[in-house]
This record gives structure tokens, sequence and C-alpha cells, in this order.
């Protein structure tokens, strides 16, 4: 057998994660999910060294910046606008003046109303919103799964565990949510700094109460997969349960945990979006999507444009996000995949 | 089946007393302080005083066993006795859960509140259920064709932006863009003062209801069509269905009746399990269209650190959730002969 040979054969073998790569990609809504992701990802992390203009600069002269977007509608005078965007005039039929539209491409979306740039505030609060997202959903992923995996493994500790988990489903979590910020806030505040104390505060309260739907679905499965011959096997030669649950039972559930996480993320950063909405999030010197959507509703009047592109951002993130989770799920499986 | 019901309702008793106490000692952890918000120059002995006379110089223990007998069984009673115009025991002088900021009983609060929540998520389930379930039911039946292309399209977009964007958005093109004396201007304020008396004021609140309504209602009818689609879906490849179809019946029948009723049933319980997410939607929605309903209550009493008020609120919201999931659970098994509890 010659070496051209074997690298043929080699190149016939098929891991799973192959199988399942190839299956992700016929899902164009998850391909696409995952390309504006990237890039939104790409944007946020180098983003802010690339569009040097510091977030919270108060240019107060250039405040309430119209975006470039709105030199479409200047009519014969677009291609000016674009160029020479200071020069533009035009007639504004309420005062019957010509009056100056005020866009720059020193601002390229528009400033507040304080004259801060909004495509830098929108890149560093998606930093802090894509942050909380993925950091509430490793909390909750994990507690969901610890629970889940002792919830289905250990039958004395299945009942309270279920029971807890049916109680925290149970609860209202939207109120309690605010409540817990409100009323704790202020001590964390003092204790770890404006910014980490509510960046704690939040991430802890969304993990805490986003696991339950992961330790559901994880419980359900490792109760079949105890079943199975080659748990049986295992324990059989004596293999201690810890062992038992990292190498046999944690690597064949790691499909609906993938598919939890990446759901996960998506109402993690809307939780985080609706706190932040309705003003009980992040302090407003400190931007997030949500913030930034929040602060810009009082605006809306003069300048839609404000609450436009956080909102945006917002829905881009998240739709890309259930997207690919749904190409995960039909990818990972097995019933699906090679159809 | 009654027996089950029966037997569930008892264990919701527990359920929600252990709920009420998760929500108290939440509230009671907290290192906040209800005088806070109050002039810093009061003086130190008089705060002392105020915190005495709201109840909070007994223990944890005795506040919450009060609250009990507040909500549990003064405020039962005095409904019955506003009802019935009867005078139950000592009627006068019934201690109430009383808001600490408006001093007023906190159950007159929510009555009050409560009808302009109820119609604007009422209109909006239904108006949700009515877009979400042909859509559900056309896309399962030609599956794969551009309906259903575009109906998985739309509603994977409708269950990913958030109320809070779709809200501002319908406000930003009914309000702002659209201008003041078109037809399609839409009022970004609901008013809840404004009376229904003739065809004009029927009209204005119509126009003003569309906005709040048409935000929730697209949320859930993404959702709703979702379920409702695989649960066609399941049913058409059924047996059944082949046999229907080979003993002669129109194709309308086999779908609007046998499909149909089969592929309700996992919907129903959805539908029932959902309600309360839609109160807590409301929430958002009404903090938009400054809907003056049970949401945006609770928001006030969390600024205003008006612990009674959101305690019951919050914990109304949890009788919500406790009551459609066992709403859910029996209707399940009515609907369903394969499922019995017994």
């Amino acid at each position: 057998m010659t070496s051209a040979d074997n690298t043929q054969v080699e190149a016939k073998n098929r891991s799973l994660w192959g199988d399942v790569w190839s299956q992700f990609r016929t899902h164009k809504g998850a391909m696409l999910g995952m390309i504006v992701f990237a890039i939104i990802l790409f944007g946020v992390t180098a983003g802010p060294f690339l569009w040097k203009t510091d977030p919270q600069y108060l240019d107060i002269r250039a405040k309430n910046t119209f975006p470039m977007v709105s030199c479409f509608f200047t009519g014969s005078q677009m291609a000016q606008c674009f160029t020479d965007p200071t020069s533009i005039k035009f007639f504004d039929p309420d005062a019957e003046v010509l009056e100056r539209i005020k866009v720059s491409w020193a601002h390229p979306i528009g400033t507040d109303q304080l004259g801060r740039d909004l495509l830098a505030q929108l890149l560093q609060g998606g930093r802090v919103s894509l942050a909380v997202g993925m950091t509430a959903m490793l909390l909750s992923l994990v507690l969901g799964t610890v629970v889940g995996v002792v919830a289905g493994y250990f039958k004395r500790l299945d009942g309270p565990l279920m029971r807890a988990t049916d109680l925290f489903l149970a609860l209202p979590l939207l109120p309690l949510l605010l409540v817990i910020i409100m009323l704790f806030r202020d001590t964390l505040r003092n204790a770890f700094g404006p910014e980490t104390g509510i960046f704690l505060l939040i991430v802890f309260i969304i993990g805490i109460t986003s696991w339950m739907q992961t330790a559901r679905i994880v419980r359900g499965d490792v109760l079949a997969l105890k079943e199975r011959e080659f748990i049986l096997a295992a324990n059989s030669i004596g293999t201690p349960s810890n062992r038992i649950i990292t190498r046999h039972i944690l690597p064949n559930i790691l499909s609906p945990i993938m598919v939890s996480a990446t759901l996960g993320v998506a109402t993690a950063i809307i939780t985080e979006s609706a706190l932040s909405f309705l003003g009980l999030g992040f302090p407003s010197d400190f931007p997030t999507w949500g913030r930034l959507l929040f602060d810009g509703t009082t605006f809306i009047q003069q300048s839609p444009a404000r609450v436009i592109w956080p909102g945006l951002a917002i829905s881009l993130t998240v739709l890309s996000v259930n997207f690919i989770g749904d190409g995960l799920r039909d990818a990972l499986d097995p019933r699906i995949r090679g159809r | 089946m009654l027996n089950y019901t029966i037997r569930r309702l008892m264990f919701t008793i527990p359920t929600l007393l252990f709920i009420s106490f998760v929500i108290f000692l939440i509230l009671d952890m907290a290192p906040n302080d209800p005088t806070g918000n109050l002039p810093m120059t009061i003086p130190p002995e008089v705060r002392e005083k105020i915190r005495i006379s709201l109840g909070l110089d007994s223990p944890m223990y005795v506040r919450y066993l009060l609250w009990c007998k507040q909500f549990f069984i003064n405020e039962p009673l005095n409904l019955i006795g506003e009802w019935f115009n009867v005078c139950i025991g000592a009627c006068e002088d019934r201690l109430r859960v009383r808001s600490w900021a408006t001093r007023s009983p906190v159950v007159d609060l929510i009555a009050e509140r409560m009808p302009q929540t109820l119609w604007v998520v009422g209109m909006s389930y239904v108006v949700s259920i009515v877009i979400a379930l042909p859509i559900g039911v056309i896309s399962a039946y030609k599956q794969y064709s551009w309906f259903d292309q575009v109906g998985t399209f739309v509603s994977m977009v409708g269950f990913s932006i958030p109320t809070f964007f779709t809200g501002v958005m319908l406000i930003v093109i009914f309000s702002v863009w659209v201008p003041n004396d078109s037809i399609f201007w839409l009022p970004s304020i609901y008013d809840t003062t404004h009376q229904v008396t003739d065809w004009p004021s029927f009209w204005f609140q119509m126009r003003q209801m569309v906005m709040p309504v048409m935000v929730l209602a697209l949320y859930n009818a993404a959702q709703l069509s979702r379920f409702m689609r695989a649960s066609m879906l399941d049913n058409l490849s059924q047996d059944y269905v082949r046999t229907a179809r080979a003993k002669g019946l129109k194709e309308k029948t086999v779908l609007l009746v046998h499909v149909l009723r089969n592929s309700m049933i996992p919907v129903v319980t959805v539908i029932a399990l959902s309600v309360p997410q839609v109160f807590g939607g409301a929430i958002i929605t009404e903090q938009i269209f400054r809907v003056n309903g049970l949401g945006q209550l609770l928001i006030i009493g969390i600024q205003g650190a008006d612990i009674p008020l959101v305690q019951t609120l919050t914990f109304v919201f949890a009788v919500l959730i406790v009551l459609f999931n066992l709403v859910a659970d029996i209707l399940y098994g009515l609907l369903d002969p394969r499922i019995r509890y017994d």
C-alpha cells in the first residue's frame, strides 16, 4: 500500500464533530446567524480599538447630531451631504427657514443630548451586554447541570432537588429580579464600586433564576443514560460515581447542554436589557444596549435613531444566537443528522 | 380526575405559603431602610418612631405571620363583607395590608389597577391566539412551502425581538413619523381615564389600545405559532390521518376536525402555561405606553421601597403562576383521554 492510498483512507474517516459540523452547515439560518454573531463579537471586542472616540467624552457642541443615514432624506443634496456634511442646509417647513442638518463623519451614527458619540457607546455597551449574557449563561449552565446530574444520578436527592426546581419555576421572576436589584444595589455598589458591583449583582441574579430548564432537561437525559449497559459495565468494574459522571455521563449529555447554552445567552441578554430598560440596571454613565435604549426613549421625538441602533443591536444578537441554537439542535440530534 | 385535582389543590397551599415566605425573606434581608427616602432634616428619634409606627420593631416571624393573617384572613373577610354589604366580626377596625407610601389598603390599589392590565393583557392574548393558530395550521399543512418558510422566519424574528424594542419602534413609526392628522396616527400614551360613552370615544379607545395590545400579541403569537406548527406536524404523520383519508373523508374534515382537535391538546396547555409570563411581559409594555396597570404599580412600589405593596403584588404574580400551572395540568388530563392521573 502506498502512502497516497493511506491519506485517501484517512480522509474518509468521519468524526462525530465533523458530522455535526457538516449538518450544521446545511442549516442556512444557523450559518447566517453565526456570521452575524461573529461580526458583532468582533465589533464589540476589537471595535473600541479601531474607533478610538471615548464613549464618555462630552462633545457638547456636537450634541444631538443626526446619523449619516439621514443624508438619504436630503434629496438633491445627497452627494454633497456625504462628501461635505457640515455644509448642508435644508428647508424646515415648520420654522420656514433654512436649517443646517446636523450630520458629521466624526459621529457617523450621531450623538446623544450631551454630545457623547453613539457609535463608541454602542461598541462599549455591547461589550457589557455580551459579557453579562455570557457570564450569566455560564453560571446558570453550571448550576443547572450540577442540579440536573445530581438529581438524575443520585436517587435520594432527586425528590428534594426537583421540588426545589419546581419551586423556582413558580416564582415570579421578573418582579423578584427587580426587587432584588432595587434592594441590594447600594450595598454591592459600596462593596465593589459602582460598575463591578452592579455587574456582579446582575450576573448573579440572572444566573440563579434561569437554571431550571437546563436542570430539567439534563435530569431527564441522565435518568435515561443511567439505565444503559455501558454505565452498568462501568459500575461493575467498580468505577466510582464521580468518575462515571465525568467520564461517561457528562460527554453524553453535551448536546442538550450546548443547546441550552446558546439559548441561555439570548435570554440573559434580553433580561439584562429589560432590567436596564426599566431603569434598574447599570448606571447611565456605564452604557449597555438596554440602557442606551432606555435613555433614547426620552428623546424619541427629536432623534428616533437613538432607540433604533441599540434596539437593532440587541435584536440582531438575540436573533443570530437563536438561529445558531436552532441549527445546533438539529445538528446534534442523531435522528436528524445524516438524512 | 376529581381526586387528582383535590390532591393538587391541597399541595398548592404549602407551595404558596412557602413562596410567600421566600418573598418576605428576600424583602426582609434587604439592607435598605423605608425611611431612607424621607428628608434628611427629620431627627433620628422621629425616624425611629416612624419605623415603629410601620411595625418594623417586631421580629421577622411576627411580621410575616401578621402579613399572613392580614392577607389570608382579613382581606377575604373584607371582600366578602363588601360584596354582600354585611359586617363580619369587627369589620370597622380590621387590620388590612396597607401601603406605606399611600396609606391605603394594598388590595384596593390592586383592584383599582386590575381592569387596565386585564384589558390589555386579555385582548393581546385573544389577538395572539387568533393570529397564531391559522399560521401554525397552514405552515404545518404546507410544510417547506414559501408560506412556511416566511412564517417560520417571522416567528423566529418575533420571538427574538424583545417587547421593549417592538413597543418603542411602533411608537417611532405610528406616533412620530406618521403625521398627527393621519388616520394611522396612534397615541403613544394610554389614557386610562378615558370613558367609552359613544362611537367616537369607542374609536379612540380602540386606537389607544392598538399598540400595547399588538406588542404583546406579536410576541405571543410568534411562540404559539411555533408550537402549533410542531404539534400539527406530529399529528399529520399519524396513522389515524391516513385512515381518515382512506375512508374518503374530505380533506377539510381530516385537517380541521381530526388533526386540529388532537394537536390543540398540547397547545391549549401551552396557552395556559404562558398566561403568567404574559402578565410579566405586561410590566414592560405598561412602562412603555404608560398604562397605569399592575406592572406600573409594581415599579412604583419598588422605586418607593413600599414593602407591603411589593410583597403583596409579587405574591399575586406567584399565585397566577401556580394557578395556571395547575390549570394546564388539569386541562391536559381532561383533553387527552390517554392521560389518566389516578
